[in-house]
């Protein structure tokens, strides 16, 4: 076994992992499944809401599995007595701070507290006692935040400070009432703010979400379209949102393998262009001082013509292609290809050049 | 420290300045109760009497706290070697002791402290608070000429492996809580690999009632500084922090002087006494919150980031501050390094128990006749603490507990008063040492009522990090309020036994891990009392106000009326020799009655 691999057991079967990994990673290589709230792959271990609790022997208390690196020969158990009754407590503590008001929650369907709540059968009404009453947010075009929601995971805050590094939330409060909020509890638009929406993208619950798509349909009555985003040539993944032929609003794909879910505040909120009445749909050829709606036939065959004419007068050198940021990589290669090949140049350029 | 009770014999020859020495207790125990005042007061009484500037400047010093602030302003006068001490001392009092003791060579015995002075300081072996209350904490050489920076020297004469063994060998454990070995912690750390390490200072205290680190930074700062450079030079660091609260402007102030002080004797910086070892120290100065104390949330709060504490492992050791190899030590294990450097692991641990060794200061407060800083070999009873040292309850009260371990301790009842404190006994009965606050409650305290303040001290200062924490005892609190207030229900103990438990086991951090302590302890000890509370609907120990009838027994009251000019509702009636009634309709329950009535009539 070389140097950065060690043995360890999980559950009583042994596994090889990297030196290095947490138990979770180690435990998820070998299929076995832990429940987490805090943890979001894009971010930092945080090991705040400790559903990821495990035994590992040796130890008296549980240890989080999300934060905890593997160790020589060390024993992992991931479920047991113990461990269900505390996951069962955090999550009822959770819900005991919570407006339980699934029936008409944005989120419900696709949310974590919803699912956890469903798997260990608690609702956290043996507790009673002082619930959140904090004021919603929504002074800004895009996002609503209702703290009450807010079960403190922090991944808003670690996606905000870690990821897009506008550091526009943190904690504040404490105790009880810690949350995530604006510095001065200010309205996000002057906080700098720069509308990725990437923590109402990591949100588990319903205090973070799109308010665009608010009221316009939940997860069952949405059909997801995974598309590439078309402002610019990074290529970001994401899906659209539709219902009854009509986008309603843009989710994170975190399998994306040029983003992992991350977004900027184009292609998360930029989607309205869509469903425009302005929009063009057809090109557009010149006759005077008017457009005329044309078909891409008549378009190419008119660019074609005028290409060729001008490389006849003029030399092949006095053409050149230039091509937008907003094109893909593999449509900015095609138009260079193209250049170099058809026009038999090197003037290409592009506007996103700098 | 003169073993003998008397104050010395009067003399009949005046004596010359030069033999004479006042010692004014300057800690902020001593400056609160306006020492400054005192000093000034000697001063100026001093010179009206035509004695020379330089000489009484000498004669008159400044000294850290001596521990017993429930007798402050405490003023030392020393003539020719023979040492008088007075109580209570505020400027009026100089003219006098200047005048009848200084001149006229007869101390003024009305003023001079009793004998619990005596016994307080007796009962202690001094360590660490021996040059507290002794030196002048701003001047260096005061330090040198009793011995200071020379357990530095030894150090530095050894290689980093024969320290820390030396060290290992002392039984020295960590005082900022947990009581891990000072020795073994140097040793992982300098295990690692990575070149640049470092070594804080945990000078944050955060414990209520808790002042021992203040203590021994005012009153001796360099016993600090030459314990932190040690370490450094055991462990590989070259940079060291010290991480104290803003709320301690006097400390600080007198660190800033030592620091600069030490760099001038070549002690800091650069090749350390030639020894090509470099080592620096810088002050951070924390916003005051508890959970900074925890040495992760201290590391992030160093890195400028909320104080917020991370899982472990892993340990600051192996990744700390700015992902270095760290070593965070208490004020107190530091300040105990050159004491074993100089006169050696052997000697050190001749004190103390098998597994604890050494002395530890202990904040000795609530409802006992000696409040104040006592330093105790380990291994010392309880009983001791509490009788021998702190004189027992104020008012002839009985003893009830004592809670140690600070907010997140546990309670012991008068039955354990005979065990011993070390580290393993108070964790086996379900406390801590903590960092060394003692409370103690007499018969008047209601161990409910206790849990639950302690409680909502943790609760309020918890980071929010974690589920357990910020809302399992917020519950818990919540629970337990409802008790006090008389709406518990059946099955609240045990539900708070479940819950507490759980929290301790699934919370983040020390603060979440013990903040149940002091439920689980009363409940372990007091359960009887919480019964009363649901069950019989009274509180035993007549605290929890929810409970009270606000009736005037007429048989028990003695018609004086206090009860009647107490009450600002107009709710009792009285008139010359009958015995009060208590309205019920104009009654707000505010309790005014109930605190005043000398016979307890009211129920
Ligand atoms: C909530 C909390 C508060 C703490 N506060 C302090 C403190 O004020 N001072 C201190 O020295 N250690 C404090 N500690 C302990 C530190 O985390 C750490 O263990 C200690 O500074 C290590 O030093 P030692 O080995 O010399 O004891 C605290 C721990 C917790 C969990
Ligand atoms: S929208 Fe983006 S910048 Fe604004 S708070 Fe959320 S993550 Fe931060
Ligand atoms: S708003 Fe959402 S993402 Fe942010 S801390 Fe709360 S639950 Fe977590
Ligand atoms: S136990 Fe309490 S103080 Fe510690 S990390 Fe959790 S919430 Fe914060």
């Amino acid at each position: 076994m070389s140097d950065h691999k060690v043995k360890i057991k999980i559950n009583g079967t042994e596994i090889c992992c990297n030196r290095g990994d947490t138990i979770l990673k180690a435990a998820r290589m070998a299929g076995v499944r832990i429940p987490t709230l805090c943890h979001d792959d894009r971010l930092e271990p945080y090991g705040g809401c400790r559903l990821c609790s495990v035994e590992v022997k040796g130890v008296p208390r549980l240890l989080p599995a999300c934060t905890t690196p593997v160790a020589r020969k060390m024993e992992v158990i991931t479920e047991s007595e113990t461990i269900t009754r505390i996951r069962k407590r955090i999550v009822s503590l959770m819900l005991s701070n919570h407006p339980n008001d699934c029936m008409r929650c944005e989120k419900a369907g696709e949310c974590a507290l919803q699912d956890l709540a469903y798997q260990y059968g608690v609702d956290g009404s043996e507790y009673g006692g002082e619930r959140w009453d904090l004021p919603i947010r929504q002074a800004n075009p895009f996002i609503v935040y209702d703290p009450n929601k807010c079960v403190t995971c922090g991944r808003c805050i670690r996606i905000c400070n870690e990821v897009v590094m506008a550091g526009t939330i943190d904690w504040v409060g404490r105790g009880f009432h810690t949350y995530p909020d604006t510095a001065f509890r200010k309205p996000r638009s002057l906080s700098n703010c720069e509308f990725c929406g990437q923590c109402v993208s990591t949100c588990p619950t319903g205090a973070l979400i799109d308010k665009k798509g608010r009221g316009k349909g939940r997860v069952n009555e949405l059909t997801r379209v995974k598309t590439t985003c078309g402002y610019c040539g990074t290529g970001c993944n994401f899906f659209l949102n539709v219902k009854d032929g009509k986008v309603v609003k843009v989710t994170s794909d975190y399998d994306a393998p040029v983003n992992h879910g991350n977004l900027c505040i184009k292609g998360r909120y930029g989607y309205e262009f869509i469903h425009s009445a302005d929009r063009i749909k057809t090109p557009l050829i010149r006759r005077g001082d008017s457009f005329h709606e044309a078909t891409w036939d008549e378009a190419l065959d008119l660019i074609a013509d005028k290409f060729t004419g001008l490389i006849k007068k003029y030399g092949n050198k006095s053409v050149g292609a230039f091509s937008s940021s907003r094109c893909t990589n593999e449509e900015n290669f095609l138009i260079a290809k193209f250049a170099r090949t058809v026009f038999r140049n090197n003037n290409v350029d592009n506007c996103a050049r700098v | 420290m003169p073993k003998s009770k008397k104050t010395p014999a009067v003399t009949s020859e005046k004596p010359s300045l030069k033999d004479i020495t006042i010692r004014i207790c300057m800690g902020t125990g001593g400056l609160a109760a306006g020492s400054r005042e005192v000093m000034d007061a000697f001063h100026s009484e001093l010179r009206s009497r035509n004695l020379k500037a330089a000489i009484i400047n000498k004669c008159v010093t400044k000294t850290g706290c001596r521990g017993f602030c429930a007798k402050d302003v405490l003023v030392d006068v020393i003539i020719s070697n023979a040492k008088t001490t007075y109580q209570f001392v505020d400027p009026e009092k100089a003219a006098r002791i200047v005048e009848e003791h200084i001149i006229n060579g007869r101390p003024v015995e009305e003023w001079v402290v009793g004998p619990e002075y005596h016994a307080f300081h007796n009962s202690e072996t001094k360590i660490l608070l021996k040059q507290c209350g002794e030196i002048d904490p701003e001047d260096i050489n005061a330090y040198i000429a009793i011995g200071g920076y020379r357990g530095l020297e030894k150090a530095l004469s050894q290689t980093p492996f024969e320290v820390r063994e030396e060290v290992k060998s002392s039984g020295l454990r960590g005082r900022g809580g947990a009581g891990f070995p000072t020795g073994l912690k140097w040793e992982f750390c300098s295990m690692s690999k990575v070149a640049i390490k470092y070594l804080i200072c945990n000078a944050d205290e955060g414990d209520p009632g808790a002042f021992m680190d203040r203590a021994v930074i005012e009153g001796n700062p360099h016993s600090v500084l030459e314990g932190m450079i040690i370490a450094g030079y055991a462990i590989g660091a070259k940079k060291g922090f010290i991480y104290i609260r803003a709320e301690y402007p006097l400390a600080i102030e007198r660190l800033k002087i030592a620091i600069n002080a030490a760099e001038q004797k070549g002690f800091i910086g650069k090749d350390i006494i030639g020894s090509g070892f470099d080592f620096d120290i810088s002050i951070k100065q924390g916003a005051g919150a508890f959970v900074c104390g925890e040495e992760t949330a201290l590391i992030a709060s160093i890195e400028g980031k909320r104080g917020m504490p991370r899982s472990k492992p892993p340990f600051p050791v192996s990744k700390g501050l700015w992902g270095k190899p760290t070593v965070v030590n208490n004020v107190e294990t530091l300040a105990t390094i050159p004491v074993i450097m100089s006169q050696g692991a052997k000697w050190y641990s001749s004190i103390g128990t098998e597994k604890s060794k050494g002395t530890k200061i202990f904040a000795l407060t609530g409802n006992i006749k000696n409040t104040g800083l006592i330093e105790v070999p380990l291994g010392i009873s309880l009983r001791e603490i509490i009788y021998d040292i702190g004189g027992g309850c104020d008012k002839g009260r009985r003893f009830k507990a004592v809670l140690t371990g600070g907010p997140s301790g546990g309670c012991i009842p008068e039955s354990h008063i005979d065990m011993p404190v070390d580290y393993e006994s108070l964790s086996e009965i379900g406390s801590m040492m903590g960092s060394g606050g003692m409370v103690v409650m007499d018969e008047t305290s209601c161990m409910v009522d206790m849990a639950k303040f302690f409680l909502s001290f943790t609760t309020n200062e918890s980071c929010g990090k974690c589920l357990p924490c910020r809302l399992g005892n917020k519950r818990l609190y919540e629970i337990l309020n409802r008790i006090t207030q008389g709406q518990g229900k059946a099955g609240d103990i045990e539900f708070l036994l479940s819950l507490a438990e759980d929290i301790k086991i699934s919370s983040l951090c020390g603060l979440g891990q013990t903040a149940p302590n002091p439920v689980l302890s009363t409940i372990r000890f007091f359960r009887d009392e919480y019964e009363a509370h649901i069950y019989e609907h009274r509180c035993p120990a007549g605290v929890c106000k929810a409970f009270r009838k606000y009736l005037i027994d007429p048989e028990v009251c003695k018609m004086c009326g206090k009860c009647f000019k107490a009450c600002k509702s107009g709710a009792v009636a009285w008139e010359k020799k009958q015995p009060a009634v208590i309205y019920r309709e104009k009654c707000v329950k505010c309790g005014a009655c109930y605190d005043v009535c000398p016979f307890g009539a009211i129920t």
